[in-house]
Order: structure tokens, then sequence, then C-alpha cells
């Protein structure tokens, strides 16, 4: 299951083949028809083009890395070439009815200072991240007393992008902030198959099973 | 500069120009008195004219008309040898068959600016009151009354919406001021490596360039053509020092370094011992006689009044509140001249007016000038986005 051979630098993983695609289409179910979307670190535009044609979706992306804006514009997306850190401060409250964190979170500077902006400038945020509570990660540093290096996060700890990793249970804490101060409209964990984990599972169920959460959050 | 170097002038070449200011080797749409252009400075110029080329065919339902806006001294001679110079077109490298602006899909306009000297009337051109050339009695122009001279001109031929308006410099300022004042016009916008408004330094280097020209005493306080002289060092100086400024540090450094101009060690003297020095001399020169030195001084003056911010009350996004265009903005790394922040300031203001933007800044170390060479990742944006614009305004 280990995966030495690195992606680009400054990707951020989403799962492979087929994982991608069921990911991508668990947070495309959250987000209501026709609506506005912002999507925060959109890639190649995957998920905004799978928005415009199952959503109806008005869409806009901000991305890093100049190969994924080519991309992306080329598929005929608007896309921003910025950084989640320093570029939402300059997009208005209330721009967008969603705005969409895929797989970008943990890669952020400042999680928090983000969160903010995404319940400022969208009436609903949507937060997908990789789950540092699943137990085959803790396992890796149970047993191997190693920085866990697995398919989905494929990085050395030297030289990942990810530099903010937290549980399912961290970041539930986290929207609870006062500063925050987020309201949790739905939860879904994806296991390692990218399926649905029962919503009747309680918490420490899917912070030690879920590989990946994902979050509607809206302001209190 | 030495006179000898002076004689390298080409009269000729000269002489063919100062032809275009009236007659040029283009289309010229002539208007009369009816047709007056209303200017910000509140005069009305009437007669005058504006001078285009166009490539492709339009379309039966005239939806695939790209208009192209020139940097500050650039002119309409795009894609074909030009009429003066005898050098090929000044962005054949993204204009032409099959490259992003393609000419078998659409139908290409470039016309020359208001105060240019290639055919649209500017200070070269007779002053109807006189018959004498303007010089410096030509009222002061600005982007918008370019880009109303340019929206004339589509109005003539028929065009009521631009499928795209795309330039870099100067001309995308045109582009910006085409988004904000006639959005309904505008179906796809790009400028590139410009700013909605120019700079205190960007004015300083253009203040610097003025002087140059006038403290030239064959500049005869603009009516040099009638007393057949010509502000050739005046001119070629401020030429000199903008183009400075359309390179980078990198790119001098690479291109010249300290490398000596056919010579084995220093002169001790004022020659050009240096390659930059020689370089540069040869830019000067060669664009004397290209271009008239008073239309540099009112090319120069219409960017530095450029401010669309300012001109709707201070806030950008004011200037785009509503838009349905669709912008494609872009950068360069090692632009000093419109540095990436003042993208960026379009970027955000366009944002906030929810306007669909996209933005990519280049990685290159060729500074401004970067948009009229090869760089493959500009021309892979601007393909992406004017395929996707012309799938989504239905042009296969």
């Amino acid at each position: 299951m280990t995966r030495l051979d690195p992606l680009p630098q400054g990707a951020v993983p989403v799962g492979t083949g087929s994982e991608a695609r069921v990911d991508l289409r668990v947070v495309a179910e959250l987000v209501a028809p026709g609506s506005r979307v912002l999507d925060v670190g959109c890639g190649d535009g995957a998920l905004l083009e799978l928005l415009g044609r199952t959503r109806g979706v008005d869409g806009r992306g901000i991305e890093l890395s100049q190969k994924g804006v080519n991309e992306a514009v080329a598929r005929g997306l608007s896309v921003v070439q910025g950084d989640a850190d320093t570029d939402l401060v300059y997009y208005p409250d209330n721009a967008f009815d969603y705005v969409i964190l895929s797989q970008t979170l943990q890669a952020t500077e400042r999680p928090k200072q983000v969160l903010q902006h995404l319940l400022r400038i969208g009436r609903r945020a949507i937060v997908s991240f990789p789950n540092f509570g699943y137990w085959r990660l803790r396992s890796q540093i149970l047993f191997r007393g190693r920085m866990p290096v697995t398919e989905d996060l494929p990085y050395s700890w030297y030289d990942t992008p990810n530099i903010h990793f937290c549980t399912i249970r961290d970041f539930v804490e986290l929207t609870k902030e006062p500063e925050v101060n987020a309201v949790m409209e739905k939860a879904v964990a994806l296991n390692a198959g990218g399926q649905k984990m029962s919503i009747s599972a309680p918490w420490w169920f899917w912070n030690l099973f879920g590989e990946q959460g994902v979050f509607v959050l809206r302001r209190g | 500069m030495g006179t000898g170097e002076l004689q390298a002038i080409d009269d000729a070449v000269e002489a063919t120009r100062l032809r275009q200011t009236d007659a040029p080797d283009s289309q010229v749409v002539r208007f009369g008195p009816e047709g007056a252009l209303k200017l910000d400075s509140g005069h009305s110029l009437a007669p005058w004219q504006i001078a285009y080329q166009t490539y492709g065919t339009l379309n039966a339902d005239k939806s695939n008309a790209v208009l192209i806006c020139h940097a500050l001294t650039g002119d309409q001679h795009v894609h074909n040898i030009h009429p003066v110079t005898g050098k090929s077109g000044w962005w054949d490298l993204m204009v032409g068959p099959g490259l992003p602006i393609d000419t078998d899909r659409f139908f290409v306009i470039c016309a020359n600016v208001l105060g240019g000297c290639m055919g649209t009337t500017g200070p070269a051109s007779a002053n109807p009151a006189t018959g004498r050339p303007y010089g410096l009695d030509l009222p002061v122009v600005t982007i918008p009354d370019m880009v109303r001279s340019q929206a004339a001109l589509i109005d003539h031929l028929g065009i009521e919406s631009l499928f795209l308006v795309i330039g870099g410099s100067m001309g995308g300022m045109q582009v910006l001021e085409w988004a904000a004042s006639y959005p309904e016009r505008v179906f796809a916008a790009a400028p590139i490596a410009a700013g909605a408004r120019h700079s205190s330094q960007n004015i300083a280097f253009h203040e610097v360039g003025r002087q140059a020209i006038m403290a030239d005493p064959d500049w005869r306080r603009g009516r040099y053509l009638e007393e057949g002289t010509s502000p050739r060092k005046g001119l070629a100086v401020a030429r000199m020092a903008a183009h400075i400024t359309y390179m980078s540090e990198m790119s001098l450094h690479s291109k010249f370094g300290r490398r000596l101009q056919d010579r084995e060690r220093l002169t001790f003297g004022f020659d050009a011992d240096f390659q930059i020095e020689s370089y540069l001399r040869h830019q000067g020169l060669s664009f004397v006689d290209r271009f008239d030195a008073n239309s540099y001084l009112y090319v120069t003056r219409a960017m530095d009044y450029f401010d669309i911010g300012a001109s709707h009350g201070g806030r950008l996004a004011e200037a785009f509140r509503g838009t349905r265009t669709r912008f494609c903005v872009v950068s360069f790394t090692s632009d000093w001249l419109f540095p990436t922040a003042e993208s960026r300031a379009v970027v955000h203001a366009l944002n906030a007016a929810g306007a669909s933007v996209s933005f990519a800044e280049i990685v290159t170390d060729r500074g401004h000038d970067a948009f009229l060479l090869d760089e493959p990742e500009l021309f892979a944006i601007l393909r992406g986005f004017v395929d996707s614009a012309a799938r989504a305004r239905g042009l296969a």
C-alpha cells in the first residue's frame, strides 16, 4: 500500500482512480442545483466541471499551480491562480452559495483563518480532508514509529505540502471555537473504499475508520 | 549619442512613415462633422479618421469578431508585413491560422489608436482649421477616447458585439476600458500585462521620455513637421529609457552582461563600449524612423491619465458591476512595469463584482515584453480561454 513515487510538487492527492471520483461525487451531491460555488484549491477543475455538468452550478476556482490553472481554463472554467492563505480576504461576504475546500485544508498555513473566510464568503462551506485519526495512519506511527505514508498521503514528512493534519474529531472541535462558530449541517465519513459510512456510527468509529471527512457548515 | 550614428537614420523610411499619416497602407474610415468624436477633455474631434487592418472572415451572424488593442508604440499591422519597416506583424506568434487567435475561425480587427501616427487622427494629421499639422493643438486624448473611437469603427463595420477584446500593456488598458464601458458588447476580454491604472513610477518614466523629446531643440514646440526638423535625439532617448522598462534585469544580464561591443578593452570614453549601450542606441534610432515624436507625447499621456477605479468613485469593482463578460487576466513574474499586483487588483475587483474571471501569472524572466515573445504558457492559457469561450458562444 505504500507508494513512494512522488506527485508533482504542490499537488494534493485526492486518491486515485475511481476513489477520486467517489470523493468528488460525494461533495457534488451536497451542493444544491443551480447554486454559485467557489472551489478553493480546485486543481485541474475536475470537481467544478462535475458540478457544472451534473448540478448546473455557476462555478469559480482558486488554484496555486500554473498547470492546474491552464487545464481548468482549457475546460472553460473560471479559475484564478492564487493562494487560499492570502487571497480569500479579497472575496466579499456572501459572494457564493457554497465555498468548497476539498482536500486542501491540511495544506494551508492557517487553517482556522481559512475556515473563517469560507464561512464569510459562502452561505455554506463544504470541507473535506484526510482523517489523520484513520487507523492505518495511527498504526504506522504506533507500530513502525514512522510518519505515515499511504496511497492517499504519499509524501515523506520532509517534502509534503500537507503541514496541518487533523483528525475528524480535531476538526469538529475547531468548528465549535468561538471565532469560528460554525453550525454543522451534515457530516460524512468515507472509508478506504471511498464509500460513505453509516450515519448511525458513533464519532469515535468515524474518527478511527473514516479515511476522509466531508462536512457541510454554515455560520452559527 | 554620436552624430555619426544619427546618419544611420533612414530618410526613405521616415518619408514612407509620414505618408501613412493621412493615407495609410490599410483600411481607413473617415468620419465627418456628423460623426464627431466626443473626448474626455470636453473637446469634440471632427473630422477624424481611424485606420485598421482585418484578417479572416466575418461570419453570417457577426459573432466571431475579435478586436486586438495594440500597445504604446504598436499599430494595426498585427499579422502582415509592416508598410514602413518591412518587418512581419507584431503578434504573428499569436494571430494566424491555427494560432490561439485563429484567423481561420475569427474575424480579427486591429485599429491604430487615436493619437497615433499610422493613419488614425493624431498630432501629425492635418488640422482642418489651419490646414497645418495639429502638433500640440490636438486635444489630449485618453484611453476611453481611444476605445470610443474603436467603438465607432465597430459600429461602422455593423458589429453589435465583439467575441473577444484582447491586448497587452496599453492594449490591456483598452481591453479593461472596453469591458467597463461597453459590457454588453464584449463577450470575452483578455487584458495581458496591464492594470486598471498607470502607477506613479510608470508616469515618472513617461515624463522622462516626454522631457527628452521637448528638450530637443529640433522639437520646435511641436511644430517640427512644418519647420523641416525632427526631434530625433529626444525621441531616441525617450525610447531608450522606455525600452529598459520593457525588459527585466535578468533578461538584460543574460542577453548582454557586461560584454563589450566590437572591442577588446574599454576605450575610456563615451562611445558604446558595452553591448547593452549599442543595443539601446539601435533600439532608439530604429524607433525614430517609424514613430512620430508628438504621437509619443500623446499616447504616453493617455496611459498616464488612465485610472478606471478613480472614474468609478474610487471603487474598481464598481466599474465591472453586473458584467457578464468572461475575463482572462495574465501577468508575468518579471514584469516591473505592470507587476502582478496590478493584475491581481483587477482580478480582486472582478471577483468582488461576481465576474467570471481566470487569472494566471506566467513564470518568465523576459519582463513586460514577454507578451510579444514566444511564451508557451501564455499561448496555452489563451488558447484554452479562447477555445472555451468560442464553444460557449457556439463558434465551432
